[in-house]
């Protein structure tokens, strides 16, 4: 089985969201990079399937080369090669249909990717690759289990779980839950080492068209300090006075 | 050239999320002076969508709509889009809506904003506010394609009044099988979801341990609201995945968001950060939820909840 795993490069979780003087663009000043957490838990996923039942893994991204630590850190917790798509990721379509292109003609199995990014938290690049190549599509992925070409997968739903059954070749939209917060890996000496010369091939493709373009960002206002009360009373009285809430 | 709804719904039942999405589709209607289609895969023969903005509505009820499948519903839309010349199509939030959008995108050649807060900031090119960063910040998206697909978040612009009169029109679409087949599902019938809910009621690792978490519930059952928890309880086993809220788990845009003995990590605060009022119940003052709440009690949860169910049970009664 051939899988390819989807990774995104994006701000450490704990990171102070600031962008630059005239508000155009993300300020990557002092910021940690990571891998998707959504992203992990799939590449974490395709390492189960390497070792229980075979497979190959390639991982890929698009962007320039700063990003090219977070795909030697999947290398090292055991991806095979890694492919960076030299350019910038624009909008969600343009990055799906780079994407698609490597998808195509590595003719991948399985492909995964997490439901969203945390940074842009577009939530669309998993559906529109799987459109795009024509391959079967599982949102909100929490468990998927493949045996030959058939598949069976768990999808989150809202207030619960669907179970659902399709074949390859797949895209999945995956998350927490298709392995434990536990069960993620910590690059050690050893795999370190071996990501070194791991192949990082990096491609140019047609530069696609974007749908969309972001013209600047906001912050979100200072809050007002919070309104301290005594006891249980004081505050239904001001949730159904002042907040009018309940 | 008309604006078409994604018009959810659940056992002929249309949401509150819906009516929103009806009637921010028909504010924006009103600005490009042209109509709302609602566009509906069960009978809507029981609603009257008209009420909340409305003008027509496009029944594509079919047996292989019958379940909800993103493939079949983004094919049907794709072709309600193209006979009614759609310009802009609106959808929801909501898990299914979130999983059809990007096909429906693809196959329409549409550009795609997710998360949308408000109205358009302008109609040509269209523009919208939506959020990013996990609600830390909000970004301000031109887009280039001419089909656009928004996304609205739920909660960020509430359901108004029409009396317009929406004529049902059944529109046929043709239909092949998807590769995705639904076997069972695994829903709790009656539960509050969080992706529903006006209130919440979440609960951290304050608590101590899962069986501490009956009176979280009892609060939840008075106030008619779903439970949820922080990250570390549910990495520790003590709640469900599901109820997870966070960076890396469930967004909550409730008008109401208690959070019980929960520090108030950067995480947790990003993913909440949508709802409304947010209170805070905890133990230390100098808690970090405490900066991002509108009302907090320094206090222990095991005296504040009992008390607070009391005297809501008290509130009820006096106000029902």
């Amino acid at each position: 089985m051939k899988i390819l795993v989807c990774i995104s490069h994006v701000p450490d979780t704990t990171s102070k969201i600031n962008f630059n003087a005239d508000q155009t663009a993300f300020d990557t000043a002092g910021v940690q990079y990571v891998i998707n957490p959504n992203d992990e838990f799939g590449l974490t996923r395709a390492l189960w399937f390497k070792e229980k039942q075979g497979a190959t893994i390639h991982v890929v991204n698009v962007g320039g080369p700063e990003t090219e630590p977070t795909l030697r850190k999947a290398l090292a917790i055991g991806a095979d090669e890694a492919i960076r798509i030299n350019q910038p990721a624009t909008d969600g379509y343009s990055v799906a249909q780079a994407l698609a292109i490597v998808v195509q003609e590595g003719q991948y199995d399985l492909v995964i990717a997490g439901r969203e990014s945390i940074d842009y938290n577009g939530g669309m690049v998993p559906g529109m690759v799987a459109k795009i190549c024509g391959y079967a599509f599982v949102n909100t992925c929490i468990g998927l289990d493949i045996d030959g070409a058939s598949v069976t997968a768990v999808r989150e739903i809202d207030g619960g779980k669907e179970n659902l059954k399709t074949t390859l070749p797949l895209v999945i939209g995956g998350q927490k839950g298709l392995v434990e917060e536990s069960d993620l890996r910590i690059p050690n000496m050893r795999g370190i080492m071996q990501a070194r010369t791991k192949p990082l091939h990096v491609k140019q493709t047609e530069h696609p068209k974007a749908m969309s373009q972001t013209l600047r960002y906001e912050k979100p206002a200072p809050k007002q300090a919070v309104t301290l009360v005594e006891n249980a009373e004081q505050l239904i009285n001001l949730l159904h006075h002042e907040a009018k809430v309940i | 050239m008309p604006i078409l709804v994604y018009a959810e719904s659940d056992q002929g039942i249309f949401k509150k999320s819906t009516q929103e999405l009806i009637s921010f589709a028909r504010a924006i209607a009103d600005q490009m002076n042209t109509e709302v289609i609602a566009a509906v895969t069960q009978d809507p023969s029981n609603a009257n969508l008209g009420q909340y903005g409305a003008h027509k509505v496009l029944n594509l009820e079919q047996p292989s709509l019958g379940e909800f499948n993103a493939e079949l519903v983004a094919d049907a839309l794709t072709q309600a889009a193209r006979a009614t010349g759609s310009s802009t199509v609106i959808v929801s939030s909501s898990a299914n809506s979130r999983y059809m959008a990007p096909l429906l995108a693809v196959s329409l050649e549409a550009g795609y904003v997710p998360n949308v807060v408000a109205l358009p900031q302008s109609y040509t090119p269209l523009t919208v506010a939506h959020n990013v960063f996990t609600n830390k910040a909000t970004a301000f998206t031109s887009l280039q394609s001419s089909i656009s697909i928004l996304g609205l978040s739920k909660n960020a612009y509430g359901v108004h009044q029409y009396d317009t009169n929406a004529a049902i029109t059944k529109q046929e679409v043709t239909l092949t099988s998807s590769s995705v087949e639904v076997t069972s599902l695994d829903k709790a019938s009656n539960k509050v979801m969080i992706a529903d809910a006006e209130v919440v009621v979440s609960a951290g690792r304050g608590l101590k341990g899962p069986e501490n978490w009956g009176m979280i519930e009892e609060l939840a059952e008075v106030m008619g609201a779903a439970t949820a928890c922080s990250k570390p309880v549910s990495d520790l086993g003590w709640r469900p995945h599901s109820e997870h809220v966070g960076q890396t788990g469930k967004p909550v845009a409730s008008n109401l968001y208690i959070a019980i003995g929960i520090s108030g990590a950067i995480q947790h605060l990003a993913g909440i950060n949508s709802s409304k009022v947010k209170v805070v119940i905890n133990t230390d003052p100098e808690a970090p939820f405490f900066k991002a709440a509108d009302y907090g009690i320094v206090g222990d949860a095991f005296e504040v909840v009992p008390d607070l169910i009391q005297k809501l049970r008290e509130f009820k009664a006096q106000n029902a």
